[in-house]
């Protein structure tokens, strides 16, 4: 499992790569919060593109994201995300919540 | 139905042998020559199961979680999954998506959802304060009949162009 933000103005991007599991969301979730705080970006960018594996633990990284965002009067995009790992998004309903790529 | 293989493993309820579990199912469902999306199917379910077990058995202690994975000749990859936790009190309610005791560590309570959706049944029997067993089942598509409905859908796609 491994993440690379990028903060812009207006824009946290994290680049997941790796397993995404319960052992290691928690990891995810400061990472990425510590940036939200930092920069208050209208928009956060979580980019699939190189997980190998994704359980419901991840649904909860993602929704939780959301809420977040919510909050700050912001938006979550989720990017480039793997056909395996859209399929338990979809099952959670994630893509009425956020736009998936 | 005669059983091909079978292993066991115990391993302790700490959140690394998710991975464990995962990658062993993984290894015995190899066995059965699945497709890739296969074995990410089952690979989810028991990350979901043994998930369940660390979060919701043993919430407040550590045990052991034990693993069969059964190989049959009519191409079935049995997995049952056991704890000797807290046990559910209602298992009917927990099933339901979205439900779950673990709001406050964002799970998304969609554990045994997406174990039904993944696999072809799930079943759950518990007892509170003993624990609780999960047995999953999947039938791995023969290859030959899998590549015989990928080349009628390649088929189909060429006609419709």
């Amino acid at each position: 499992m491994g993440i690379n933000v990028t903060e812009e103005e207006g824009r946290v991007t994290a680049q997941l790569s790796g397993e995404i599991d319960h052992h290691n969301a928690p990891e995810l979730r400061t990472e990425i919060d510590n940036a939200l705080e930092r920069v208050r970006p209208e928009e956060l960018v979580i980019d699939f593109g190189e997980v190998t594996f994704m359980d419901s633990s991840g649904i909860g990284l993602v929704m939780g994201r959301c809420r977040l965002m919510k909050d700050m009067g912001g938006r979550v995009i989720v990017n480039n995300t793997p056909s395996q790992i859209k399929k338990v998004m979809k099952l959670a309903g994630l893509d009425m919540l956020t736009t998936i790529c | 139905m005669n059983i091909h293989n079978e292993i066991r493993v115990i391993f302790p309820s700490l959140s690394c042998n998710e991975a464990f579990a995962r990658t062993t199912a993984g290894a015995a469902a190899a066995q059965l020559d699945p497709s890739a999306a296969e074995v990410i199917d089952i690979k989810t379910a028991v990350s979901e199961a043994v998930t369940n077990c660390i979060v919701h058995g043993y919430r407040d202690r550590q045990g052991n979680i034990e693993m069969i994975c059964r190989v049959t000749d009519d191409n079935t990859l049995y997995i049952r999954i056991r704890d000797k936790g807290c046990g559910i009190p209602d298992v009917k309610k927990a099933m339901e998506p979205l439900f779950t005791t673990a709001s406050c560590e964002e799970r998304a309570g969609l554990g045994f959802a997406v174990m039904e959706s993944f696999m072809d049944s799930v079943k759950v029997n518990s007892t509170v304060g003993k624990g609780t067993t999960v047995i999953m089942k999947k039938k791995i598509a023969a290859k030959e009949i899998y590549t015989a409905a990928m080349s009628r859908r390649e088929g189909a796609d060429e006609e419709l162009k």
